[in-house]
């Protein structure tokens, strides 16, 4: 028995406390510091509930500040902070794996008033998080551009690619793909028309994740090529989109980035070997 | 009593070597310190990784931690799993933390007494639990589940505290002695937790620690803490782990060694982190420590164990 904990006294009841009692307080800082919570000598805990609190909040913006730096970087840091301490309360984390935090937070960004004006802004957040993705995606080697030059002519168009676990297809009607380029790199902002809709692959061909603009039509192109489609369905797909497609250019981009991890034809009747 | 794989176990099927982790000084592992603590004439004791950030499927992560894994050996610190949670453990992280544990074979696994996870939300801060009959019981089943999942012995850390519950009915010492007598788990002795949790709740330190069951303690974690106040203008301490470790945190630890002799002991650095020369002085005033005591402590057949 220790001096420093105060035991219920023996003429009252003290009933065990619900630690979702002590969670909900400590995400909405409108409800009052649980009954049964205590300071030492049994004296009120206001401030030091507030510490739990803080943390809490405190660690979910900061996670946030990782996952978002160009959002960070676009609104600046008070205003971001204070905006997700708004999101971390609406919407905590539902995994232990911080990585993972802020599915809704493009969404949140669509509907939170002060920063309406930035309409790019929800793409930006998005990117974010795919980038993410490829950031902790399987390390997988990109396609050897040797396998695709030694594919015979007559077999190209029929040419199926794996895609690599890092490669995603983004779009935006906006300028979201220069934007977050620019601000991951410490580019200049000023020159871009955010009106401008793009298209951009992110990507990883080592350990760096890296996000290129896409010509038009390439990103209708990879998307289906992603999809399992052949290089001529996916070629077609895309003049259909863009009549000055350039397919060598897309190649040349899609190998560049490490966009694929594989391919086959049907005559090797599955994957082909190309590490 | 959970009967699980002893630390002297020989892993045949071993990737790296180091399986065990020395009475020396380590340090938390961090992204930008890799490089540094790779090149570094000073070769630290051990490196301790928090287990999330080994979760994700590949790249830089796990890039890092195999280039410091083959150099060092190193301990994985599990922050998610929420060992005092209502809803039960999670099999999912559970899983994911023995799949970091088997990549790494770390010389030792820990995890908090303390609740993160609440229904389907994550609260990334480890809030307390009240110590009641009820809640020892959930506890330890949680710790038998999770050493049965690895297959080996975890250490139990001592949590920080800023508020106890009315509800309560031991002390946290003989709480956390309970859980090891029953799911035969080591312990990990945060001295800084100590010294916050006892200002804070108004207890002295050393009555905490001559209560505590050192025999068990397999690793010591060390780091700097905050200084506020309360409503009525008590001190209290914030579990803050942005700046040097302080110096009456220090001369606990030198007694606490003293008493127990040598373990693995960690420098927490984790909020405004300095270059890694500031955190390797902390970790050799650490080693001056362990090698002074090396000799002179009082427990004495514990540490066959420790190598």
């Amino acid at each position: 028995m220790q001096p420093w904990v105060d035991f219920p006294a023996s003429n009252r009841i003290v009933y065990p406390m619900k630690l979702g009692t002590f969670s909900d307080a400590v995400i909405n800082a409108d409800l009052p510091v649980p009954a049964g919570i205590i300071g030492p000598q049994g004296k009120k805990a206001a401030k030091r509930f507030d510490v739990y609190r803080n943390n809490v909040i405190v660690g979910l913006v900061g996670s946030l500040v990782d996952i978002f730096p160009s959002v960070h970087n676009l609104v600046g840091d008070e205003f971001f902070r204070a905006m997700a301490a708004v999101y971390a309360r609406q919407e905590p984390p539902t995994s232990p794996l911080l990585f993972e935090y802020g599915g809704g937070f493009p969404a949140f960004l669509e509907q939170f008033e002060p920063v309406q004006k930035l309409i790019y802004l929800p793409d930006v957040a998005r990117f974010e998080l795919i980038w993410l993705q490829a950031y902790h995606a399987a390390d997988v080697p990109v396609l050897n551009p040797d396998a695709l030059a030694a594919i015979a002519p007559e077999n190209l168009a029929e040419t199926r690619f794996i895609p690599h676990p890092a490669a995603h297809v983004v779009r935006s009607g906006y300028a979201s793909v220069s934007i977050l380029s620019a601000s991951r790199s410490g580019g200049d902002l000023s020159s871009i028309d955010p009106m401008v809709g793009e298209d951009g692959l992110i990507s990883r061909s080592n350990y760096d994740v890296e996000i290129r603009n896409l010509p038009p039509g390439a990103a209708v192109f990879l998307a289906q090529l992603m999809d399992g489609e052949t290089l001529g369905a996916a070629a077609g797909a895309a003049m259909g989109e863009a009549e000055n497609f350039d397919i060598a250019a897309a190649i040349t981009a899609m190998l560049e980035a490490g966009a694929f991890s594989d391919l086959h034809t049907n005559d090797d009747n599955g994957r082909g070997s190309t590490s | 009593m959970t009967q699980v794989a002893s630390k002297a176990n020989v892993n045949v099927d071993a990737r790296f070597a180091q399986q065990t982790v020395p009475a020396r000084a380590g340090a938390g592992l961090k992204a930008n310190h890799v490089d540094a603590i790779l090149a570094d004439d000073y070769r630290i004791g051990f490196l301790e990784v928090h287990a999330e950030n080994y979760m994700g499927h590949g790249g830089a992560p796990h890039r890092a931690l195999e280039a410091v894994r083959e150099n060092f050996p190193i301990s994985v610190h599990g922050v998610g799993l929420s060992i005092g949670g209502e809803n039960g453990l999670n099999p999912d992280h559970v899983a994911r933390l023995k799949k970091v544990v088997d990549r790494y074979e770390p010389g030792l696994v820990s995890e908090h007494l303390a609740w993160s996870t609440h229904d389907n939300s994550y609260y990334n801060d480890l809030l307390p639990v009240p110590y009641d009959k009820r809640t020892l019981n959930r506890v330890c089943d949680h710790i038998d589940q999770l050493q049965n999942a690895l297959q080996r012995k975890i250490l139990l850390e001592n949590p920080s505290t800023y508020v106890a519950f009315e509800h309560s009915t031991m002390s946290e010492a003989d709480f956390i002695a309970d859980i090891a007598n029953r799911t035969g788990c080591g312990l990990l002795l945060d001295i800084n937790n100590v010294f916050v949790s006892a200002t804070n709740q108004k207890y002295r330190p050393m009555t905490y620690l001559s209560e505590f069951p050192l025999e068990k303690v397999e690793e010591i974690h060390l780091a700097g803490h905050a200084t506020d106040t309360d409503d009525e203008g008590d001190p209290l301490l914030i579990d803050a782990h942005d700046r040097p470790v302080d110096d009456k945190v220090w001369r606990l630890y030198d007694i606490v060694i003293g008493q127990m002799g040598p373990v693995p002991t960690l420098i927490e650095w984790d909020n405004d982190i300095p270059e890694w020369p500031i955190l390797r002085e902390e970790a050799k005033r650490a080693d001056a420590i362990l090698e002074r005591r090396a000799s002179s402590y009082m427990l004495g057949s514990r540490h066959a164990a420790v190598g």
